[in-house]
């Protein structure tokens, strides 16, 4: 039988998915997250507050090292299991250095033998980030920030995610024309971290600043690995994007169906149904593409890195839809503070942009499909 | 580690082949000049004689009607019809041009005829022997279809009809309807009853009407004092709403149980309608200076369809999965609203791509693909309209999946 005809998305996928969603309902209900993130007690200055014993049990649970090869010590599910987990972290708006966890175990992969220290400090529960990022968020070698000379790291990664949550940072620099991939621990001499001020509650983000930090090349062919990895990492991050659609639209369809205006419920009005099922259709494409390109992936199909764009470009405008639509639908309460649906409208809002946006994935997309555009 | 499970059985995997070779040995000659699009567009008796004669052979093979039971046609089988479905369209197989038949009839007699009646109506339905059509829209009951004003009165075990029914693709090849008619003006919904009606009776009056294309196809007709045996009721007297939901169910492709479908063909002389063929005509189709393909406004939204476009296929690998599901129905029901707005949405934007040259009708010699896109895109509407139209499939999707107040 052909690998095509099978569906890929077996009990302990399932059961996965189950024990997350049930897991972070208990543990991080939203009313909890709200007064965590965005409560009046929270510190808006010093680093952004997360439940890192949660963590800890996640990381317990093995769910840092999903991604990891058996042979590194991990425990290498198949892509739409993790991506059936990522659903679940998104619907919860969880903080916390799961994804970008996630994502270095997928680019050590690619590396090789060289990453094994590395592969076994995160089976071993550390956690670690993409410090990869210019300061416009691409990673292409001549605009990084970050050069590595003479055994040294010297320049600021952007964008880095989990900023103080990780213990570990895969690090993209220029050395010579290339780019090469260096491991580097978080409290290394030289190595300070700059906190962004940024819209959404729930991450932590910033620079990474080296100064003539001592480092070893992973691999010098940092490009190459980071181009193989990616189209897993989109659809991680599509498929938490999904999941938080998903919560503001549950929740938005309940707001319609409690919130009276005009003697009848909000949802009675077709200029408040449809937008919302719209919203439910967007979701449902980006979910649909999400396990197409997981599926693909499991079974290293060629199709898999147009889907890997298809997904993330759909996330993206879902994403916006989402946001944009939640809070107008939910009126003047959905304008304050003190409504959930702001801490989901600023993490989709972040993961839009996280990695590229809707018409860059398009653009890389017709490029593979149509061909290139004419200098 | 590998999750997977088969999600074809091995009765559906030797049927596929047994498909595979009869369609290989059964080739299908070239139509006859002129062939339609589709079945609603059918006019001509040497084009329905055509695909009458195909659509039999292909049942006496059992490809069609095969998952219903061996006494009323069919062959008994289980989930046979979507590998059928696959192979013939896989094949360039004639449409199958009884389409209310088998995708409305079909199924609703089987769920609420008589058995007599099942076994007299069925086997025709799978041979194409006999075409059906659909009574169900008057000039006052479209989207608000319970309003249907067509009565159909007692008469000892007769019943008369009296009404005019609308939008009736294919009435003027039917021996049979599936006709909506009210039988108590006092109750809206529980004052419907549902019938099949002979077409060849006395009492009928047919008349075409021209679609925006330019094309018949479909038509109004007028009943005066049509007589009905009470044998060609289903179910009970005061339940036709209910009958009619079966039909619906099945006429936007949201059942469980597959049932023969029109086979997606060329749209006439030009290409189909999707995003590969847009792709191709972008290389080509200049609106403002260069070639669409170069643009980069043209590019993304050429690739805003394909992800449409695949998105849709996607949904089927996802729908074998209740893990990955919030509602059973709620993939299914989108079915008929992302296929009729996704080829609207592509001719729209091939209009847009091929400039000045989109002005150009079918029978131009310099129209882009033969005039294929202006006509799709005016023929989309059919799509977009009929069988409950968009604004109708997206009061079904948020009052039944997502659980908003209901607009009635």
């Amino acid at each position: 039988m052909s690998e095509l005809d099978e569906i890929g998305f077996g009990e302990e996928a399932a059961l996965l998915k189950q024990q997350a969603g049930r897991l972070l309902a208990e543990r991080m209900p939203i009313d909890r997250l709200h007064a965590m993130v965005a409560g009046h007690d929270a510190n808006r200055s010093g680093p952004p507050p997360w439940d890192e014993s949660l963590w800890r049990e996640m990381v317990d649970l093995g769910w840092s090292a999903l991604a990891l090869p058996e042979s590194a010590g991990g425990i290498e599910m198949p892509l739409t299991a993790i991506a059936g987990l990522m659903e679940e972290i998104g619907r919860a708006a969880l903080p916390g250095p799961l994804l970008d966890t996630l994502a270095v175990s997928l680019v050590l992969a690619e590396v090789g033998d060289t990453a094994q220290p590395a592969m076994t400090a995160l089976a071993g529960g550390d956690a670690a980030s993409l410090a990869i990022c210019d300061r416009y968020g691409a990673w292409r070698a001549e605009d990084l920030d970050v050069e590595y000379r003479d055994g040294l790291l010297n320049g600021r990664a952007w964008h880095v995610q989990e900023l103080s949550r990780v213990q570990h940072f895969l690090v993209a620099a220029r050395n010579g024309d290339g780019l090469s991939l260096f491991w580097v621990d978080a409290s290394a001499d030289g190595v300070q971290l700059e906190r962004d001020d940024i819209v959404d509650l729930t991450r932590d983000q910033g620079r990474v600043v080296f100064r003539n930090v001592v480092a070893m090349p992973l691999t010098l062919q940092g490009q190459s690995a980071l181009d193989a990895a990616f189209p897993a990492i989109w659809t991680l991050l599509a498929s938490e994007m999904a999941g938080a659609s998903e919560w503001l639209l549950q929740t938005t369809v309940e707001y319609a169906c409690t919130r009276q205006q005009f003697d009848r419920p909000l949802g009675w009005f077709q200029a408040v149904k449809h937008p919302l099922v719209n919203l439910m259709i967007k979701i449902d494409e980006t979910r649909s593409l999400v396990f197409e390109a997981a599926c693909a992936m499991d079974d290293g199909a060629e199709e898999a890195r147009d889907l890997a764009h298809m997904a993330k470009a759909s996330a993206c405008d879902t994403a916006a839809f989402a946001a944009n639509r939640s809070v107008q639908l939910h009126g003047g309460i959905g304008f304050t503070w003190e409504c959930f649906v702001h801490v989901y409208f600023k993490r989709l809002l972040h993961g839009r942009s996280l990695w590229g946006g809707a018409q860059w994935h398009r653009a890389r997309l017709a490029e593979r499909v149509i061909g290139p555009l004419a200098a | 580690m590998s999750q997977a499970q088969a999600a074809f059985s091995p009765e559906q995997e030797d049927f596929r082949t047994y498909c595979r070779q009869w369609l290989l040995d059964n080739p299908v000659g070239p139509a006859p000049a002129g062939m339609p699009s589709g079945p609603l567009e059918i006019t001509q008796s040497e084009h329905m004689a055509h695909l009458q004669r195909w659509q039999k052979k292909a049942w006496e093979a059992g490809l069609i009607g095969c998952d219903y039971p061996v006494e009323y046609g069919g062959q008994g089988r289980q989930h046979c019809q979507e590998i059928a479905n696959e192979e013939m369209s896989r094949a360039g197989f004639p449409f199958l041009p009884n389409i209310v038949g088998l995708g409305m009839a079909a199924p609703t007699i089987l769920h609420h005829a008589s058995e007599e009646l099942k076994r007299e109506l069925l086997p025709p339905i799978f041979s194409g022997e006999e075409i059906w059509c659909q009574g169900f829209s008057e000039p006052g009951a479209g989207s608000d279809l319970a309003n249907v004003q067509a009565t159909a009165e007692r008469k000892g075990d007769k019943w008369i009809i009296n009404g005019h029914k609308v939008w009736t693709s294919l009435a003027h090849f039917s021996r049979w309807m599936i006709l909506l008619a009210r039988t108590d003006r006092s109750d809206k919904y529980k004052g419907l009853t549902y019938f099949v009606a002979p077409m060849f009776a006395d009492g009928i009056t047919i008349s075409p009407l021209v679609k925006i294309t330019g094309e018949s196809g479909f038509n109004e007709v007028f009943f005066e004092n049509l007589e009905i045996d009470d044998r060609y009721r289903l179910d009970e007297v005061g339940t036709g709403w209910q009958v009619a939901m079966t039909t619906l169910l099945h006429e936007r492709g949201a059942s469980g149980l597959r049932t023969p479908e029109v086979i997606p063909q060329d749209q006439g002389d030009g290409g189909t309608v999707d995003a590969r063929s847009l792709i191709e005509l972008a290389r080509t189709a200049q609106g403002d200076g260069g070639p669409a393909a170069q643009d980069p406004i043209y590019r993304d939204r050429l690739m805003q369809l394909l992800i449409r476009e695949r998105a849709k296929s996607a949904h089927e690998r996802r729908a074998q999965v209740p893990a990955l599901q919030d509602h059973p129905q709620r993939l299914a029901l989108q079915n008929k609203l992302l296929n009729s707005e996704l080829v609207q949405d592509s001719a729209a934007l091939a209009l847009d791509m091929t400039g000045s040259t989109s002005t150009l009708a079918q029978g131009d010699a310099n129209a882009p693909d033969g005039g294929l896109w202006p006509y799709a895109y005016m023929n989309s509407f059919g799509a977009t309209i009929a069988a409950g139209t968009s604004e109708i499939q997206r009061n079904i999707l948020g009052e039944r999946v997502l659980g908003l107040p209901r607009s009635k």
